[in-house]
């Protein structure tokens, strides 16, 4: 569905990203990972022409991206990033029907396409008229996940959307994205910096350092097949909580 | 674009302030109480022959004259002595013919000269010997104070420190009637008088003797435009009917009634017509409101209508071209930066400065160059820049992540900017937008100086004639209206912010 070919990009001089060639199938999760300025939100941004590569080309369902065509690609993409990036000067339904708005959908279609989402996304429907800010974390990833997928999009782009949430509405929250994302056969592309998270979501992990692929394949093969030192490092140091001994009584 | 900003402008200004569709015949005076009686007198006279007569009271002697020459005016009262030295700055043997090449006529004397000279308290004079001009030069810890237009004429202070080759250094500019109060509190030492000014008699002052002849004579007489006399030469003939009729204690005892006695100009003119020259006596009727005063509510209510003309426009045209300048401004950071250095350095040009210059431009733009739309023009000027300013602010202080999500949606820039990013800028442009209207309430005073009316009249003639009451009639509404225009944005603030908790 995206291919990068040779993509590269530069940030004051200096190699941001690349250069790499990748490409994410239909249909499938791929999780983008890696320490915190590897290059993986980059990525994410080159996939939906937000940003332009410095060199090699974008493509989108066989389509170059390029300044002219991102725009209508977009509509074709749902995508939502950590605390969701919601407007505050607009409700939640005003913030899910924006798009739909803009391009002119009837009203009753609009209704009827929010009623769909609000049940797949489990959030309570009084909560829709409410601005942003009178949400609460959980609830906002929540109505931004519904703006994600209004105009019903083939792909979802996801930049760290669970990252500011509190452990036990993150666990919650996680199991319901997996859900829809399944139900919904999307292709979707989530960044994350919790290996844990991306094993769970994921059918394919993409780990990158300083701008490169250091590993591509399924979660498993971190551990059975590392690629290199580092991989190993990464892996370890994602280790879950060490239980103390019991204490005899 | 400009093109259609100017376009827009224009028909703005053109709409507020427009001349019925004959054109009446305008008289012009400058702002001090003898132009004004002399004025009221001239339209006096030209009522009975051409009926449709106008009064504008405008700024000084550059004001006048510009508004003569460029056909805003078509006569106004003025003195020999201004129009060869600070007019036309020579004084050729033939007037008549240095005036034609201006497309202006001069009438013969009006029968008393106003000439200008130097006014001390006789107490202070006698103290230091002080009788003429002259015997100045040895005191020269002495404190001046004169009005801005002396110190800056040719016949003037600059002339005479010159031909005397006086010493003081301690020079002020201020206000004709304040700089009379000074020199009777002994806050001042000098101050310059004109002949026929009633406050030479009611303070006692002494005149002090021009020894080494520096002023020249300043008759009173009627500048015209030339075509007047072909448009309508029977006003011509009446205004001529006054050469030789007034003496200088005429104009002595006019000047007084006003200054003094608190009468309105218009009713002393009419006064002098009746009694003096028995004209009009006939014709009072028709002039209406120069008998019966209109009453203090209904006065307020003239110029709160005259403000409010001047304040709207300026401030919506100014809201119609500031935001999108603004929304440029952000978006082309480099432009902007132009952009607000242009609109602060706009702030920084004196107000009655902008005022004077706007005169030939709006004259350019829209053929009127005094009046209303010189002050809306500056006004709107004078609005740019808290709007400017606050509308960048406002788009530039969106957080970059609510940028990206109406980019990432798909929306196109326009829908972007109309949809999310002006909405969310709102608060701050409605903030620029109070602050700019409440300066411009303010700076809408100044308004009176170019004949905008607005509450500027009653505060400039209050200071002119030391008549406090008029000049409360004035300020008082002024900064009840600045009150008014800051609680409604408060109301229009608190709406929006309820619209978004």
């Amino acid at each position: 569905m995206f291919r990068l070919d040779g993509v590269a990009k530069f940030y004051a001089g200096k190699a941001a990203l690349g250069p790499l060639t990748l490409t994410i199938p239909a249909r499938q999760t791929t999780a983008l990972i890696g320490p915190s300025g590897c290059g993986k939100s980059t990525l994410l941004r080159l996939l939906m022409g937000l940003i332009t590569p410095d060199a090699g080309a974008v493509s989108f369902d066989g389509t170059p991206v390029t300044p002219d065509t991102a725009r209508a690609m977009r509509q074709r993409i749902g995508f939502a990033l950590q605390d969701g990036g919601l407007f505050p000067h607009l409700s939640g339904r005003g913030n899910v029907a924006l798009m739909a708005r803009y391009l002119g959908w009837p009203t009753p279609k609009i209704d009827a396409r929010i009623d769909e989402l609000t049940e797949l996304v489990r959030l309570p429907r009084e909560l829709l008229d409410r601005r942003p800010q009178q949400l609460s974390g959980g609830q906002r990833q929540r109505v931004s996940l519904m703006r994600a997928l209004m105009l019903d999009p083939a792909a979802l782009l996801l930049d760290e959307p669970l990252g500011a949430l509190d452990p036990l509405v993150r666990v919650e929250l996680q199991r319901d994205l997996r859900d829809i994302a399944r139900r919904l056969e999307k292709t979707v592309v989530i960044v994350t910096h919790d290996l844990a998270e991306a094993v769970y979501f994921a059918d394919r992990i993409v780990l990158l350092k300083d701008g490169l692929i250091v590993q591509d394949g399924p979660p498993a093969d971190l551990w059975h097949r590392p690629a290199d030192e580092f991989v190993t490092r990464f892996v370890q140091a994602q280790r879950g909580p060490q239980v103390p001994d019991a204490v005899p009584a | 674009m400009t093109r259609l900003l100017l376009g827009l402008l224009a028909l703005s200004l053109a709409g507020c302030d427009r001349t019925p569709a004959a054109k009446p015949v305008v008289v012009g005076s400058k702002k001090f109480t003898e132009s004004i009686v002399l004025g009221e007198i001239a339209a006096g006279l030209m009522r009975p022959v051409v009926g449709n007569v106008r009064r504008d009271d405008l700024g000084g002697t550059p004001v006048c004259w510009v508004a003569l020459t460029q056909g805003d005016i078509d006569i106004y009262p003025e003195y020999t002595g201004t129009i060869t030295r600070q007019i036309l700055q020579a004084n050729p043997p033939d007037l008549d013919a240095a005036l034609a090449v201006h497309g202006v006529k001069v009438s013969k004397s009006l029968g008393f000269r106003n000439n200008y000279a130097l006014g001390m308290r006789k107490d202070v004079a006698a103290a230091r010997g002080i009788r003429a001009v002259s015997d100045l030069k040895r005191h020269a810890d002495l404190r001046c104070g004169f009005i801005h237009e002396f110190l800056d004429r040719p016949d003037g202070w600059p002339g005479l420190k010159a031909h005397y080759g006086l010493p003081q250094v301690n020079v002020q500019g201020m206000n004709h009637s304040l700089a009379y109060r000074a020199v009777v509190e002994k806050a001042l030492d000098v101050t310059e008088v004109y002949t026929t000014d009633g406050e030479i008699a009611q303070y006692d002052l002494l005149v002090l003797d021009d020894d080494a002849k520096f002023f020249p004579s300043y008759e009173a007489v009627w500048l015209y435009r030339a075509d007047l006399e072909a448009r309508h030469p029977a006003a011509v003939a009446a205004l001529k009917s006054l050469e030789g009729r007034v003496s200088e204690a005429d104009m002595q005892r006019l000047n007084n009634r006003v200054q003094v006695e608190k009468a309105s100009e218009p009713a002393v003119a009419q006064e002098f017509l009746a009694a003096t020259l028995q004209l009009g006596d006939a014709t009072a009727e028709p002039i209406g409101n120069a008998t019966a005063e209109p009453s203090l509510l209904a006065r307020v209510g003239r110029s709160t209508y005259e403000h409010l003309k001047l304040v709207v426009p300026s401030l919506l045209v100014a809201v119609l071209v500031s935001v999108p300048l603004g929304v440029f401004a952000a978006r082309r950071p480099r432009i902007g930066r132009v952009v607000l250095l242009a609109t602060g350095v706009l702030q920084t040009v004196p107000s009655l400065a902008l005022l004077l210059f706007m005169i030939p431009v709006m004259k350019f733009l829209l053929g009127r160059g005094t009046g209303a739309p010189p002050a809306i023009a500056a006004l709107f000027l004078y609005s740019l820049l808290p709007i400017v300013r606050n509308t960048v602010t406002g788009l530039q202080s969106i957080p970059e992540s609510l940028r990206e999500s109406a980019d990432a949606l798909g929306l196109s820039p326009w829908a972007a900017l109309t949809r999310v990013e002006l909405p969310l800028a709102l608060p701050t442009i409605v903030a620029g937008i109070k602050t700019a209207a409440v300066i411009n309430v303010g700076t809408a005073t100044l308004g009176g100086f170019i004949g905008a009316g607005g509450y500027g009249r009653p505060i400039l003639r209050g200071i002119d004639k030391l008549d406090i009451p008029l000049m409360l009639e004035g300020a008082i509404p002024a900064a009840l209206l600045a009150l008014a225009v800051e609680a409604f944005f408060e109301v229009v603030e608190r709406v929006l912010a309820g619209r978004r908790s």
